[in-house]
This record gives structure tokens, C-alpha cells and sequence, in this order.
């Protein structure tokens, strides 16, 4: 029965080689990604609830003892992160119907999405260090393809930078691995983070900063943010919408679970570095999400905003601000989504990036209008919309540890939040009109906007009956020994 | 025996990253290349480079060199080799699409303003 927890990488997998064997009719290739999803998500739920009940579920690939096997475990936050990214996926696959394309469906376009949902699931429920490795490399491969399909200019020239990028860091990320088999001897997470405490603490610290460093460059914190601003300015908007809520999310699961599986008891000097990193990549995130009139680019800077805030409560490793960081995780992803595909559909309509020459959409276009502002009220974390709990318990646990000053950088940026997607409102929105903007045809899009936007709205709304399994999700976090038990390690 | 494979990593790792700040895309690719042969070299140390018989049964042999390295920097090269050839085919169609090598004159994003 354990069998099950393979089932949301392995489906998206055969899903992707059915897609690439079924030729050049766009029309079924929709079907089949779309359905390929929705069996993953509904398996993904069902594991939800198994875990759960039964708490987490572990599997030895093989059959083989504990630390010889490559093993998976679905713990609550894995599966938690599972489940939100095939849902996601599944409703930006609804949404590129419209957006994307024919020709780049035709081009491979769903089969390289479904070997990245396959990548990220696989990165989230892995227990091996060296298979998330690989995971990364799985849909890291299929970004690049992402990024680059269809082949425009800007598309060049910006995925040859974010492949460069990727492939130093991956470099870096199997040199990390390599020396921390040199001291530890292990490659399986919970068996190296019971082995890791008899090893000299300064050589941790080493391999520790070696994997903040690689981590960092793949969530885009900074000072490793520079490549993510003008690469993810490059494809279109589903495409984006996929990388602005899945990818630089795996890479801070990735650091929250090798920091409070290895890094931990090690010292201090991890912490600090993160605890910095973290909050300038707050600030250099606001500034950048003031500066510029362009909407994707400020909806960008908002990811490393993000990103900031949900490593600021991880790292403390408390349980409130464990907890905060997964609640703050999960509606960032979603709702990073949305605004992605409202903006979409904007651009869509005007053919402007720029909002400055956009105004008055809300006489032709209020639904839209209404949902934006309810995304954006949602991002800035209004209080009976989702982003409010994970930032309140991430400002109350940093309060509680005397981190007076970052908790007030946390405070300060939800009003640059708030600021920066609200002018996109008023520019776009609300001024006076001066040209009449032709009705296309969005239904597909806004149909998927809106249901993503009210996910994030229903997140919100039910945050308190969501509390358990966020509660067990973070256990892990605050109790790397819940995790290590589970794993099987002895 | 150790010593001399970790320094010969660090001159492989220098000249990669030597490659790959330079302006024309080959060299920086060729770069990438190196900086991956530097670190399966690294990977083959870690194992600790011990003599033993290469890693198959046979039951007259006592001792076995580390065969877990080994798998790793299998998995690593193959990932490597096709990313270096994704890469290199990205590289030649924007030679053709944008008549230049030289990654300074990259600009794709437009600005503000």
C-alpha cells in the first residue's frame, strides 16, 4: 500500500511519454496532459488524507534495509507541497488552452510540462540526497525546454543565461553532495542527519554554506537572485506562471529540509547566514517590486519577496514559525499562480506589459478587475484572505525569539506588497480610459484565473480547519527526529 | 593520492570559472564542461581513493574500491553530457537567430522608461 506515494511522480512521467508518442493533434494532447493531472491530483489528495491519518508514509525503493535503498517519504509537508503543485499545474494546463499557443502545443509543450510536474513531485517526497539531485536536474531539464520553445529572441537570449546559471549551480550542488559523503559516509537524508552529529561542526558549517549557496541560486535569494528578474521576463505567461509558483519553491523546501535535517545542531553561523540572506532578499525584493511599471516584472520581484518571508520563519525553527512558513509557502504558491494568470489574461487583451499604457479595463472586463484585486488583497495578506495566517505566525514567532528588526522588515514589505500590486489596480483598472479594448476570447483563461484566485480566497477561509495538517506538515520542521523515525532509520 | 586529485580539481575548477567569465558563449560552455569534469573528479575522491580491485564480484578478492561514487558520477555525467548538448544547440541557433557570440550584447529584457 505503501506503493502509492510513487504514483504522483510516476504518472506525470507516463503521462509525458504517452504526450510525446501521440504526434501532432494539439486537441488530444490537451486531454490527455489534462487528465494525466487530474488523476495525479486526485491520488495526491487521497495520500493526503492517508498520511494524515497513518502519518508519514515511507517507502524503500527495491526492498532493500534503510540506508542502502533509495528511499521516498511523504511526510505531511512533501505531500502538502505535492498536492499544491498538481493542482496548480492542472489549472495553468486548462489555462494555456488559450494562451500558449498552437504551435507550441504541438512542439512538445505538455510532455515538457508533465516531466517537470514528475521533477518537482520527485524533488518534494525524495529521502535521498543524491536522487533529489537528480529530481532537480529532471525539471530543471524540462525548464530549460520550457523557456526556450517557441524560440523568440528575448527567449535566446535569456535561456542561455538561465542555463548557465543552473548548470554552475548543479555543479556546485553534486560538489556539496560529494564532500558530504566524504565525511558522512551516507547518501539517505535521515540516516546522514543521525551521522552528521558525530562529525567536526566546522566542516558542516562548510558543506552547509556550500548548500545554501547552491539552494539560494536555484530559489533566488540574495545576492544569487540577479538571474531570475530578466530570465523569467522571457517565456510566455503560463510558462511563467508554472516557474513563478513551482520552481524557486522547490528550492526553498530544499533548504527547509537540509537545514533542519543537517544544519541544525551544527552552530549558529548557518543561521546567521540565512537570517541575513533573508532579509535582503526582502529588501532587495521591495525595491524591485517599487521600481519598475512593468506588471511581470513586478509580480517577479514579489517570488524573492516571498521567498524571504518563508525562509525567515523556517530557519527559526520554532513551531509557530515552522507552521507559519508552510502556511505562507502553500498560499504563495497559489497565489503566485493566479497573478500570473490574471496578468496574463491582461496582456492578452492590451498586448501592453507596461501599465502605464493601460486604463479603464474594468468597464469591459470587471470580473477580471474584481478577482485581480481580490489576488492582490490576498498577497498583501488581508485577513480573512490567505496570506494573513503564514505571516502572522512567521512575525509573532520571530516577535517571540527577540527578532525585533526582522520582524518589522516582514510588516514593512506586506505594505510594499500591498503598494505594488494595488498600483497595478488603479493604473490598469481604474483610470479614466482612453481607447476601447477589443473583446477577445479569455473565457478559458478567467475560468482558470478565477478558480486559482479562489483556492487562494478558500485557503484563507478555511485556514483553521486546515490547521492540522499544517501542523503535522511542519512537525518535521521543528522535530527532525519525527521525520528521521518515520524514515526508518534506526 | 587524495591531495593531488583535490588539487588538480581546483586548476580545473579555476579554468572553468576563468572560461566561463569570458564574453564569447563557446568558451563559457566549454567552461561548463570543465567545471563538470572537476567535480566528478571530486566526487571520485570523496569515495577516498584507496587501492582495491575495481568493484566486481569475484570471490578470491579481499577488498573493493568505493562503488557508490562511482554510480554517482555515472548519473552526473550522462546529466551533464545532455544538458552540454542542449546547451551547445541553444548556443548555435543564437548564433543564427541573433548573429552575435559575444554574450555581452544579450540584451533581452527591455528596460523601463
Amino acid at each position: 500500500m505503501n506503493n502509492l506515494i510513487v504514483f504522483p511522480i510516476i504518472l506525470p512521467a507516463i503521462t509525458a511519454i504517452i504526450l510525446i508518442f501521440i504526434g501532432k493533434n494539439a486537441l488530444l494532447k490537451r486531454m490527455v496532459a489534462f487528465i494525466g493531472t487530474l488523476i495525479t491530483f486526485l491520488i495526491c489528495m487521497l495520500l493526503m488524507f492517508k498520511v494524515h491519518q497513518n502519518g508519514p508514509i515511507h517507502l524503500e525503493l527495491g526492498n532493500w534495509p534503510v540506508p542502502y535503498a533509495i528511499s521516498l517519504m511523504s511526510d505531511g509537508l512533501s505531500i502538502l507541497l505535492v498536492t499544491t503543485s498538481s493542482l496548480i499545474t492542472l489549472l495553468i494546463i486548462f489555462y494555456s488552452y488559450q494562451s500558449i499557443g498552437i504551435d507550441r502545443e504541438r512542439y512538445y509543450y505538455y510532455a515538457s510540462v508533465m516531466f517537470m510536474l514528475t521533477g518537482i513531485n520527485g524533488a518534494f517526497t525524495t529521502g535521498d540526497i543524491f536522487n533529489l539531485f537528480v529530481f532537480f536536474e529532471v525539471f530543471l531539464m524540462s525548464s530549460y525546454v520550457l523557456m526556450i520553445i517557441g524560440g523568440t529572441k528575448i527567449q535566446l537570449q535569456e535561456s542561455t543565461k538561465y542555463i548557465l546559471i543552473n548548470v554552475t549551480s548543479s555543479a556546485f550542488f553534486v560538489l556539496a553532495i560529494g564532500m558530504l559523503y566524504a565525511v558522512v559516509g551516507s547518501l539517505q537524508m535521515a540516516d546522514i542527519s543521525q551521522k552528521i552529529k558525530d562529525v567536526d561542526p566546522t566542516i558542516v558549517s562548510i558543506i552547509a554554506i556550500l548548500f545554501i549557496l547552491v539552494f539560494a541560486t536555484k530559489a533566488g535569494m540574495f545576492p544569487l537572485y540577479f538571474w531570475l528578474p530578466s530570465a523569467y521576463y522571457a517565456p510566455p505567461m503560463p510558462i511563467l506562471a508554472f516557474f513563478g509558483a513551482l520552481l524557486t519553491k522547490v528550492g526553498v523546501y530544499a533548504i527547509m529540509r537540509t537545514y533542519s535535517l543537517f544544519f541544525s545542531t551544527s552552530n549558529e553561523i548557518t543561521f546567521n547566514i540565512l537570517l541575513m540572506l533573508s532579509i535582503f532578499t526582502i529588501i532587495f525584493g521591495c525595491i524591485g517590486a517599487l521600481a519598475y511599471y512593468d506588471m511581470k516584472k513586478i509580480i517577479i520581484y514579489n517570488i524573492t519577496i516571498a521567498v524571504g518571508v518563508i525562509l525567515l520563519g523556517a530557519i527559526l525553527l520554532t513551531k509557530d514559525g515552522t507552521i507559519g512558513a508552510v502556511y505562507y509557502l502553500i498560499h504563495d504558491m497559489i497565489i503566485k499562480a493566479s497573478l500570473f494568470m490574471l496578468i496574463g489574461i491582461i496582456i492578452k487583451i492590451t498586448n501592453q506589459t507596461d501599465m502605464r499604457n493601460i486604463s479603464g479595463l474594468i468597464k469591459t472586463y470587471p470580473l477580471l478587475g474584481w478577482t485581480y484585486f481580490i489576488a492582490a488583497l490576498s498577497l498583501a495578506g488581508i485577513p480573512p484572505l490567505s496570506g494573513f495566517y503564514g505571516k502572522m505566525f512567521i512575525v509573532k514567532s520571530l516577535f517571540n525569539t527577540q527578532h525585533i528588526f526582522s520582524a518589522i522588515v516582514v510588516l514593512i514589505s506586506s505594505l510594499v506588497v500591498l503598494i505594488s500590486v494595488i498600483r497595478i489596480f488603479l493604473y490598469v483598472f481604474f483610470r479614466e480610459s482612453h481607447s476601447d479594448y477589443p473583446k477577445v476570447p479569455i473565457h478559458k483563461m478567467l475560468i482558470a484565473s478565477v478558480l486559482m484566485t479562489l483556492t487562494a480566497v478558500l485557503f484563507g477561509l478555511f485556514a483553521g480547519d486546515l490547521y492540522p495538517f499544517i501542523e503535522s506538515a511542519a512537525k518535521s520542521l521543528y522535530q527532525p527526529d519525527y521525520y528521521i523515525h518515520h524514515a526508518g532509520v534506526k | 593520492m587524495e591531495i593531488i586529485m583535490i588539487i588538480l580539481s581546483g586548476i580545473l575548477i579555476s579554468v572553468a570559472v576563468y572560461l566561463m567569465l569570458s564574453k564569447s558563449l563557446l568558451r563559457i560552455i566549454i567552461g561548463t564542461a570543465v567545471i563538470s569534469h572537476a567535480v566528478n573528479l571530486l566526487i571520485i575522491t570523496s569515495g577516498k581513493l584507496k587501492t582495491g580491485q575495481a568493484p566486481i564480484y569475484d570471490k578470491h578478492i579481499q577488498k573493493y574500491v568505493d562503488p557508490l561514487p562511482q554510480a554517482l558520477i555515472l548519473t552526473a555525467i550522462v546529466i551533464s553530457f545532455a544538458v552540454t548538448a542542449l546547451i551547445l544547440v541553444v548556443a548555435y541557433r543564437s548564433y543564427k537567430e541573433l548573429g552575435t557570440d559575444n554574450i555581452t550584447t544579450y540584451k533581452g529584457v527591455p528596460e523601463d522608461e
